[in-house]
């Protein structure tokens, strides 16, 4: 039990346990906003962030925050104003960001290794300033992902009925997307750049076999992260493996092991929802007189059906039989 | 038609493009306290168009929009109005149950940062009472048929308490139990004063409702006043001239329903 009580490694655990705990909650908005891979586009800003902090001397943490929430301000705006949708959004900043940034690092004069720890994690050389500064965000993350929960839920949930409650729309979306970003710049230390949306995006997938609603979801999977985050560094630790991706491979190993456990709870869940029966004649007579007469030509849909012609008439299907009509 | 109980909801000379084609030309649709108007037309004739504008979904091009006496940008009670749109993204991505929908149609008279108190939990438990899915509160929206589905839509809205409501066909797609649940939770809400404004493809249950119809043709209002005027009362004919009785309104509404050319 030594290594997990040095100093380094309590930083590490209690960098990882934020992050995993802050990366599902804000995650679950962003799954059910189909923008899955927003945090990715994030990430990828965030290299011109960590560039621009590497060759102007300031904390690379600070200019990936700054960047990160500007990047994520325009690619809400960009997939709001309609003129891109958000896939495509996502790409166009994505490529920029990242292209950008490794153009700084090469003009700066900087190797590329010099931003190594920025894409894959640094989570066992993380400062005490660091861990400070990681658990003050994340739990900003957190606390206002769960505050907010109805509100954001709303807008994520039906965003045209949300904006008929009076609820701003853009402010709650705007929202989403900084609170993202920050969270991407928190886990930047933990899981690194390129590895960010995984923690944004498996506890959610996890968590949504088995809930079946929306807070339980978010609630599961904040506990599914800070599990594979914190097993994740354990484990590192002891089999000498970089954390960043032992972290997310925990967590994909959990989607993988609950998989077959939840496509049984989900279809137990389906057989289990009750059938509502109609009582409708499975032949009905049309009220008579029925005053038009169906005929070809006559402006109703005509349905070929088994040995005669059905009339498509209001929403009924009519055949003729001897003086009236039939519902089929 | 002249409206003498105050207006609630007034659109004048409105004009809606989308995407630089024009929906709606010169459409004066002014519905009074208290009043059921439907709204009737054929598929692109404007109508959800026509509802979404009326609510603020989508800009005017030209001319004014007014709830309860208010500009709509200068609209600010937002709890009076109630909408339930035709289709929802309510049952897409994470899972949510009934309950946690329906509660958000709380969020007009709850601010943000506040706790649900008992009346916001009563509201909901009573709404979805009225649609007659008070035992599926806990279920997942996506388990439920698209009839219920339609319902928590309506239920959602009913939570809020709304002095208005505006539905955008609820009963296009919907089962005949859902269709009559709908109808009967606007009876109730019609009895207890409030106003209506729903667009409808055919009257179906809703018929003894309507007090008023207001018919859209390619963009503009081509009829407006009693549902009796229109041919056999519900039965709305296609309007082809050779069955239509003698001094009846030739209106065109199409003989289809949603069953099966509904656009998605």
């Amino acid at each position: 039990m030594d290594i997990l009580t040095a100093a380094f490694m309590v930083r590490a655990l209690i960098a990882a346990a934020v992050t995993g705990l802050a990366a599902p909650a804000i995650g679950t908005f962003l799954v059910q906003r189909r923008l899955s891979l927003m945090g990715d586009g994030i990430g990828h800003i965030s290299v011109t962030g960590v560039a621009l902090g590497l060759l102007t001397g300031t904390s690379p943490t600070l200019t990936a925050v700054v960047v990160a929430i500007v990047g994520a301000v325009a690619i809400e705006l960009i997939r709001a104003s309609g003129r891109a949708s958000g896939d495509v959004a996502l790409a166009l900043i994505f490529y920029g960001g990242l292209a950008g940034g490794l153009m700084l690092v090469s003009l700066g004069g900087k190797g590329i290794a010099s931003i190594n720890s920025y894409l894959f994690g640094s989570l066992l050389s993380i400062s005490p300033t660091d861990v400070w500064v990681s658990v003050g965000l994340a739990g900003l993350v957190v606390a206002l992902s769960l505050s907010l929960l109805p509100q954001l839920f709303s807008v994520s949930n039906d965003e045209d009925f949300a904006r008929t409650t009076g609820l701003s729309v853009r402010f709650y979306n705007v929202l989403i997307s900084v609170l993202a970003a920050v969270t991407v710049s928190v886990a930047m230390r933990t899981v690194g750049l390129l590895l960010v949306s995984a923690l944004l995006v498996i506890p959610v997938a996890t968590a949504q076999q088995f809930s079946r609603g929306f807070r339980s979801t978010m609630l599961a999977a904040m506990v599914a992260g800070l599990l594979a985050s914190v097993v994740g560094v354990a484990l590192s630790a002891y089999a000498d493996l970089p954390p960043g991706s032992t972290i997310v491979l925990v967590a994909l190993l959990g989607f993988a092991v609950t998989a077959p456990v939840g496509m049984v709870v989900q279809r137990r869940r389906l057989a289990r929802v009750p059938f509502e029966m109609a009582e409708p004649p499975a032949e009905q007579a049309v009220e008579e007189p029925h005053r038009h007469a169906h005929g070809p030509g006559c402006g109703h849909l005509a349905i070929e059906h088994g040995d005669h012609v059905d009339y498509i008439h209001d929403g009924h299907r009519h055949a003729v039989h001897g003086g009236h009509y039939d519902e089929h | 038609m002249s409206v003498t109980n105050e207006p609630v909801l007034e659109v004048r000379d409105g004009a809606v493009s989308l995407g630089g084609r024009p929906i709606l030309r010169d459409v004066d649709l002014v519905v009074g306290q208290g009043e059921v108007v439907a709204l009737l037309g054929a598929n692109g004739s404007g109508k959800s168009t026509l509802v979404k504008a009326a609510v603020g979904l989508l800009p005017l091009a030209a001319g004014s929009v007014q709830l309860f006496d208010r500009p709509l940008h200068a609209f600010e009670d937002w709890w009076r109005l109630g909408y339930v749109p035709q289709r929802s993204t309510i049952a897409q991505g994470v899972p949510a149950t009934v309950r946690e929908v329906v509660a958000a149609g709380r969020l007009a008279r709850r601010g943000p940062l506040r706790l649900p108190r008992s009346a916001d939990r009563r509201a909901v438990r009573e709404a979805l009472e009225t649609v007659g899915l008070a035992d599926r509160a806990n279920q997942q929206v996506s388990t439920l048929s698209g009839g219920q589905q339609q319902r928590v839509l309506m239920a959602r809205t009913l939570a809020g308490g709304p002095e208005l409501l505006v539905l955008d066909e609820p009963n296009a797609g919907v089962d005949l139990i859902s269709q009559q649940a709908i109808a009967d939770a606007l009876a109730t809400r019609a009895a207890a004063g409030s106003t209506i404004l729903v667009v409808l493809h055919e009257l179906g249950p809703f018929e003894p409702l309507i007090g008023r119809t207001v018919v859209l043709r390619e963009g503009r209002v081509a009829y407006d006043g009693p549902p009796t005027h229109l041919a056999g009362a519900g039965h709305l004919d296609a309007g082809h001239g050779e069955h239509c009785e003698p001094g009846e309104p030739i209106v065109h509404v199409p003989p289809m329903s949603g069953l099966l050319g509904e656009e998605r």
